[in-house]
């Protein structure tokens, strides 16, 4: 390998993998991006590890795509390290962009979270009440675990970001998009979204109309029509409200966009826009008619909040009314 | 907002240029009593209230937010505050999966003539609050990142 090449790195944090997945989905062109990058940290599909990040250089690698939300002390490390080591550091999907699945967790905290893996799943078979803990002293030795925090957070909670690119996973024509602007040098200003500013309604060809609803649909409760707006027929969607760039694959077939690209340009909160979008299609004058239609969509804020729940401006659910608890070492699990 | 030890709320209130802000108007130059807790912003219809400025007052350290307009069938622009019943019924059920109380935000009419509605709804909206105690958004997210040199600026 040539040292004249740009040095690329692709970490993966609190995340599915499906970053990775759509990395490869690149097929052939996979071999460009190898040719153009000297490919220095990847550990999803190559051996490295992390002492050899913190043996290089400051800045000296010149790109890294960083998937996943942060959500321990492992993600926050390797967050810090790779933006010391990095020129540009790329939030790569809905994780590191807003926080995503794995941000979906801001809606319960630490305890419950522990709870349910550990004792209260129906799956769960654990007599002895084994939870992790941060350190564990065992005959070899001490034993440690990253310490597992309360409320997730994105990337750039947690470092500068240079550049985002949302997407469960980015679409290749994203990820191809980007390439070639960072080949090219040819990028946004710095804090930029890589991608359009139009939402996915530009992009879906089902005719739309004037919306009126008088319930929702759960996807299995009908069968849509294929070439009318899903929102129109009653099916929940965000694409009034969500960022382009994905080719309106979920709309195009019969299910309504979940939302994964994100705000657009100057929006501050995902799920208010969506929230905003929705509430103007009901069909109802009084508050009666309005409850009435809103109890046919179950868990709203699950809807609003999707992708983007730790990256909006509330980020989490709250602890009021005396019924605040500790975070922070006080809240480590005890046996239930 | 402490005050001699007293919790004294900070209630963010966006009122309708139509009635609800010259009903404040009203209540002010007929020397109407009602708690100082309100922070009145004007904005041109209840239709225009975007649920981001109530998230937004909420995380900056607000602990209520009032919205007032025109009794429905009496919008300025005829069906404004009916697309705010729409938006707020569903952003109040957004905000109770988000751990905050129906009393926090909510939503009334007073006409330009109900001075003394919309100072009963200040104060009858202050002891609600002041009941929950204060909201202080900002604490549900400590800072738990140990390799952190400070918190890292979200806007």
């Amino acid at each position: 390998m040539s040292n004249q090449k740009p040095k690329l790195a692709l970490y993966w944090a609190s995340s599915c993998g499906g970053c990775e997945i759509a990395v490869l989905g690149l097929h052939e062109k996979i071999l460009d991006v190898a040719a153009a990058f000297e490919i220095v940290f990847w550990p999803c599909v190559m051996d490295f590890k992390y002492a050899d990040v913190e043996a290089m250089e400051d800045g000296e690698i010149d790109v890294c795509f960083f998937n996943g939300a942060i959500r321990n002390d492992e993600n926050a490390h390797l967050a810090h390290l790779l933006r010391q080591k990095s020129k540009v550091l790329v939030a790569f999907g809905s994780c590191a962009y807003g926080g995503s699945m794995p941000g979906l967790a801001n809606f319960y905290t630490r305890d419950d979270v522990l709870r349910w893996v550990y004792f209260d799943s129906p799956s769960t078979d654990n007599p002895d009440g084994v939870v992790p803990q941060k350190r564990v002293d065992v005959p070899e030795g001490e034993l440690r675990l990253p310490g597992f925090w309360d409320t997730v957070r994105t990337l750039a909670q947690v470092v500068p970001v240079d550049y985002f690119l949302p997407g469960c996973p980015p679409e290749v024509s994203s990820i191809e998009a980007a390439v070639n602007a960072i080949v090219s040098g040819e990028l946004p200003p710095p804090g930029s979204v890589i991608g359009v500013d139009v939402t996915v309604c530009d992009e879906c060809p089902r005719e739309k109309h004037e919306k009126k609803i008088k319930r929702f649909y759960r996807p299995q409760e009908i069968i849509p029509d294929p070439n009318i707006c899903l929102l129109e027929q009653g099916l929940f969607c965000a694409g009034i409200a969500t960022r382009a760039g994905c080719g309106a694959k979920c709309p195009q077939v019969g299910f309504g966009c979940r939302g994964c690209y994100g705000p657009n340009e100057g929006v501050l909160d995902h799920g208010a826009r969506i929230l905003s979008g929705i509430a103007s299609v009901l069909d109802a004058d009084t508050e009666e008619e309005v409850e009435a239609i809103l109890d046919t969509l179950p868990d709203p804020a699950g809807y609003f909040y999707r992708f983007h729940l730790p990256g909006s401006l509330l980020r989490r659910r709250g602890r009021t009314n005396g019924k605040r608890q500790p975070v922070g070492e006080a809240a480590v699990h005890e046996p239930a | 907002m402490s005050d001699n030890g007293t919790f004294t709320p900070v209630i963010v209130g966006f009122l309708c240029n139509w009635c609800s802000y010259r009903a404040a108007d009203l209540a002010g130059t007929s020397r109407m009593g009602y708690p100082a807790t309100l922070r009145d912003i004007r904005i041109m219809c209840t239709g225009r209230l975007d649920p981001t400025f109530v998230l937004r007052a909420l995380q900056k350290g607000a602990d209520g937010v009032l919205i007032m307009g025109c009794h429905p069938g009496q919008c300025h622009y005829q069906e404004g505050n009916y697309k705010a019943i729409r938006r707020f019924a569903l952003l109040r059920r957004t905000l109770r999966q988000l751990g905050i109380e129906d009393e926090r935000v909510q939503l009334h009419w007073a006409s330009a003539a109900e001075g003394v509605r919309f100072a009963e709804t200040v104060a009858r909206m202050t002891e609600q609050i002041k009941q929950l105690g204060p909201l202080d958004w900002p604490r549900n997210w400590p800072n738990e990142d140990p390799y952190a040199v400070e918190e890292a600026v979200h806007e």
